[in-house]
């Protein structure tokens, strides 16, 4: 089911201030494409647009193209409330409801979109999405406690399960284990590895470490200069964007030289 | 330097503890925790001076009350009616605050948030007896004829036996006014919490493909829920307390309780029979309505110890997450 | 759930329902015309001699009716409910505007009467009928206001001070809580503790100004405090650390760097206090009673005030009763000119000296 996202000339504004400008790339299916750069260039922006959450916002907006695969995602008739049913999302801070049960979070998904689903096909849902989350084993014998009883890392995964159970084409990710320590964020990082068997998965990460560790593509992106909008400047497989980059910026950033 | 900031530094303990305080300090120190004790006390003097002026009432004998079925047949009624009055207006404001909550918070251009809850925030600051006045003279007319409906149509409910009143001075009219008055006051309350509902709840929400009203049944209710509990009681705690505008609302005829809302002869509630009894009352008579004023007291303040608890136990809540 | 211990395999797995992206979607002017065509139609039965109540409330429902139906059609049921709660939610606010506006237009419209200068300048001594005015009243309102202002000001912000600055352990919990109940303390049974308090030293039947600045204190200390607490937290403790450690005592920081900054909060948390208090009846129906003459001294005797005047003339009119009835809502009306002065006023100064720190 993953489906291949084509950006083309994307520009995204905040009411008339661009954010991030003139924005072009391909993200392949079943494959991590990490996002890197310094703060406030425009990466989660950028992130947000893929499942129209940046509209939110009001008064932002986006002028240009996202495809997925044949179909684009700011075209007539598009709703938006389908668009993030297709691409989940999983935020820099685990963010499990915290009134709900572990099973009843990782349901919820299932819930808006399935109202008259059997008991029995739910709990496969559950069960098998906590599986591809690896926190199946953890949780088993309290699918009916709060999930906000679990610890950071376990939150984390809950947050993916949940996202995942709606089956999405593509999985975006917000710097998702900036609130973990190191043991978690492995964890979170071999499930990475894993679930894009199934998955086009986005990552932005301030990390550059993990972006080398579980990337296929990296692309980079910076202001322009000081009060420009934030631009890609470059994208390419992570072992050139890391070795030999095509771009001095780019090669001060990973090197650590910038700022 | 309350639950939550900062420990002050050892240091700075060791000497206010070691050294002695300049008599600026003391002073200073002392007179604003004498005014914390003072307030303890006034409440404490409120129950006492109550207590005490109540106290003939329950020794005199039954004659001496009006009514002449003692003290308790007297109080019994006014209290069944204080209850009903409220409740009613409770079960009016209660779901119109939410909505209203809502379209502030989540529903109106943020923009407009602040302003739009300043107007709401507008019906709370009109003194009630301005609403007594309008109650009785614009709101009671309007409804004399849906309540000739009701009698006719839905008589075989208790609360619509009728005969319905031709003035409009009824119990749903006395509501009606108290679920106005109330509504800002459970409004706030609901609003404050709504706007605190945490953003990376909402968006999990949103990011799941939710429409707004699912966004909002998956987070913004639940975080929102015990407040709107605890601003209901509030709320409740204020309708059982509300005095001038039923005062002058509610045509007052009957000494027994009915649930009939739309008739005419209707028995007061504690704080309105008060009110029109007091100015000219004299010897039991006066301990009597002290006596019904206690009874006023100690149930608002169960209500309102109930509904803080409820609100603080939320402030912890939301403060581990 | 606990019977499930196999692992699924992937035939078996129920399908989650393949949700297109694009979908039919109403007309961007579709929600626009609907409401034109409910609030036409509403007029139209206006103009049919309807009640305006229902007609308002038969558009309301007429438009959300019509929008749900058309949106379930072509959108979908989830879309669909979405439509109908933001109809709702919106009606609500609207709703409860009405009796605001309804009140106002009123109040005005029936104050306006007796807005002329013997209102403002003559007393009720003597008169039967036409005439009169509220002089004596608006006095007695500001004393009594006044004095109660002036008992609880300096209770309710020491009170704050010590909550914030000093308060530690069970003294300062109690406070609190019981500053939040009293906030709840009826505005009546505060009228009946100050009767309760004067009577054991005046006797029964006691009625004097200063009563009702008590029972007016009762309400108006909470409000106090709970305002000057926000604001005193608002204050940044960089700022007392900073005094610290210039060595100023701990009582000159609260006086000179604390309560300064903090000052236009606390000016437009008493403001409010004021207008809360202001307007209230019940108390003063009970405590101060009600005279017909200029009485301006707070210890002895019944006074008049705007809430309470504004109640007996209706309540008990003359004959014919207009006079009456005018006056009491002329004094309706300068009483709700007042309060919303007073909340104007508070809006004013929290709007211009509020501290920089706030974000």
């Amino acid at each position: 089911m993953a489906k291949r996202l084509d950006v083309s000339d994307l520009d995204i504004y905040y009411d008339k201030f661009l954010a991030v400008q003139g924005v072009s790339m391909t993200i392949e299916p079943r494959s991590v494409t990490a996002l890197i750069g310094p703060s406030g260039c425009g990466k989660s922006t950028f992130l947000r647009t893929l499942n129209r959450m940046h509209e939110l916002v009001p008064n932002a907006r986006v002028e240009g193209k996202v495809m997925m695969d044949e179909e684009d995602l700011y075209g007539p008739n598009v709703d938006p409330v389908r668009v993030r049913r297709h691409v989940g999302m999983v935020f820099q801070r685990p963010n499990p409801f915290p009134t709900m049960s572990v099973y009843d979070n990782v349901a919820a998904g299932l819930k808006l979109n399935n109202k008259r689903m059997k008991r029995s096909d739910m709990d496969e849902l559950v069960e098998r999405s906590l599986r591809s989350a690896n926190l199946w084993d953890e949780v088993k014998d309290r699918l009916n406690r709060p999930g906000s009883g679990l610890s950071g890392g376990q939150q984390q995964r809950l947050c993916i399960a949940r996202a995942i159970a709606v089956q999405p084409d593509v999985l975006l990710m917000d710097e998702p284990c900036s609130a973990l320590d190191p043991i978690s964020t492995g964890a979170i990082e071999d499930l990475i590895v894993e679930l894009k068997r199934d998955y086009t998965i986005v990552i932005v990460t301030h990390n550059m470490q993990q972006a080398q560790r579980i990337s296929d593509t990296t692309g980079f992106f910076n202001l322009k200069a000081i009060g420009e909008p934030g631009a890609l400047v470059e994208i390419d497989a992570t072992t050139k964007i890391f070795t030999n980059p095509g771009n001095t910026a780019t090669e001060d950033y990973v090197s650590g030289r910038f700022g | 330097m309350r639950k939550g900031q900062t420990v002050p530094p050892t240091s700075e303990r060791t000497r206010t503890r070691g050294a002695p305080l300049s008599l600026g300090d003391r002073l200073f120190a002392g007179s604003a925790t004498g005014a914390g004790v003072l307030i303890l006390l006034v409440l404490a003097g409120v129950a006492a001076f109550l207590v005490a002026e109540a106290w003939p009432a329950l020794t005199a004998s039954e004659d001496e009350i009006p009514g002449g079925e003692g003290l308790v047949l007297y109080i019994w009624p006014l209290l069944l009616g204080t209850l009903l009055s409220a409740t009613l207006a409770l079960l009016m404001a209660a779901p119109l605050a939410v909505a209203i909550a809502l379209f502030v918070t989540h529903y109106a251009p943020r923009r407009l948030a602040a302003p739009l809850g300043y107007i709401i925030d507008l019906l709370a600051a009109v003194p009630s007896i301005i609403y007594g006045l309008w109650g009785f003279s614009v709101l009671a007319p309007q409804t004399v004829s849906p309540s000739g409906w009701l009698a006719e149509n839905l008589g075989w409910i208790p609360f619509f036996a009728g005969p319905a009143s031709s003035t409009g001075r009824t119990m749903l009219t006395a509501a009606i006014v108290l679920a106005v008055m109330i509504l800002p006051i459970i409004t706030a309350v609901i609003r404050e919490a709504f706007l605190q509902t945490p953003r990376l709840h909402e968006e999990a929400s949103w990011a799941l493909g939710a429409t707004r009203w699912e966004m909002i049944r998956l987070s913004v209710l639940p975080f929102g829920r015990s407040s709107m509990i605890g601003g209901s009681m509030l709320g409740l705690g204020r309708a059982l307390g509300e005095t001038m505008a039923v005062a002058i609302v509610l045509s007052v005829s009957a000494d027994a309780f009915s649930f009939n809302l739309i008739s005419s002869s209707n028995v007061a509630t504690i704080a309105a029979n008060i009110a029109l009894k007091f100015p000219e009352s004299s010897g039991v008579a006066v301990n009597v309505l002290i006596a019904s004023g206690l009874v006023l007291f100690v149930v608002t303040l169960l209500v309102n110890m109930g509904a803080r608890a409820v609100i603080n136990r939320r402030r912890e809540f939301s403060g581990a997450n | 759930m606990t019977s499930l211990t196999k692992t699924p395999t992937p035939q078996d797995l129920p399908a989650v329902s393949d949700v297109p992206l694009t979908h039919g979607s109403l007309p961007r002017r579709a929600a626009p015309l609907t409401l034109l065509g409910s609030v036409l139609a509403g007029l139209l039965l206006f103009v049919l001699d309807w009640s305006p109540a229902w007609c308002a409330l038969l558009a309301a429902a007429g438009y959300t009716l019509t929008v749900y139906l058309w949106s379930r059609r072509v959108e979908g049921s989830r879309k669909a409910t979405d439509r109908v709660v933001t109809a709702i939610v919106t009606s609500a606010f609207l709703l409860a505007l009405l009796p605001l506006v309804s009140v106002l237009i009123t109040v005005v419209g029936k104050g306006l009467a007796r807005f002329d200068a013997t209102f403002f300048t003559n007393s009720m001594r003597g008169v039967v009928g036409e005439g009169g005015g509220v002089h004596h009243a608006i006095m007695g309102t500001l004393i009594i206001t006044g004095l109660a202002a002036l008992i609880s000001v300096p209770v309710g912000i020491l009170t704050a001070i010590y909550l914030v600055e000093y308060g530690r352990g069970r003294l300062a919990r109690y406070i609190t809580f019981f500053v939040d109940v009293m906030t709840g303390i009826p505005s009546i049974v505060a009228g009946l503790f100050a009767y309760a308090l004067f009577e054991l030293f005046y006797g029964p039947g006691v009625r004097m100004g200063i009563m009702g600045a008590v029972a007016l204190s009762v309400l108006m200390i909470p409000i106090v405090v709970r305002a000057t607490e926000e604001m005193l937290k608002l204050v940044p403790n960089e700022l007392r650390e900073a005094a610290f450690a210039l060595a100023v005592p701990k009582w000159l920081t609260i006086l000179k760097v604390v309560l300064p900054t903090a000052l236009a909060g606390i000016a437009t948390g008493v403001t409010l206090a004021i207008a809360r208090v202001i307007g209230e009846t019940a108390p003063l129906l009970i405590a101060v009673g009600i005279t017909t003459g200029d009485n301006f001294d707070p210890f002895d005797g019944r006074m008049a005030t705007l809430s309470v005047f504004s109640y007996y003339e209706y309540v008990s009119p003359g004959v014919p009763p207009e006079p009456s009835l005018d006056r009491a809502w002329s004094a309706a009306f300068l009483l709700i000119i007042i309060v919303m002065a007073l909340n104007l006023v508070a809006r004013l100064v929290s709007r211009l000296f509020a501290p920089k720190t706030r974000a």
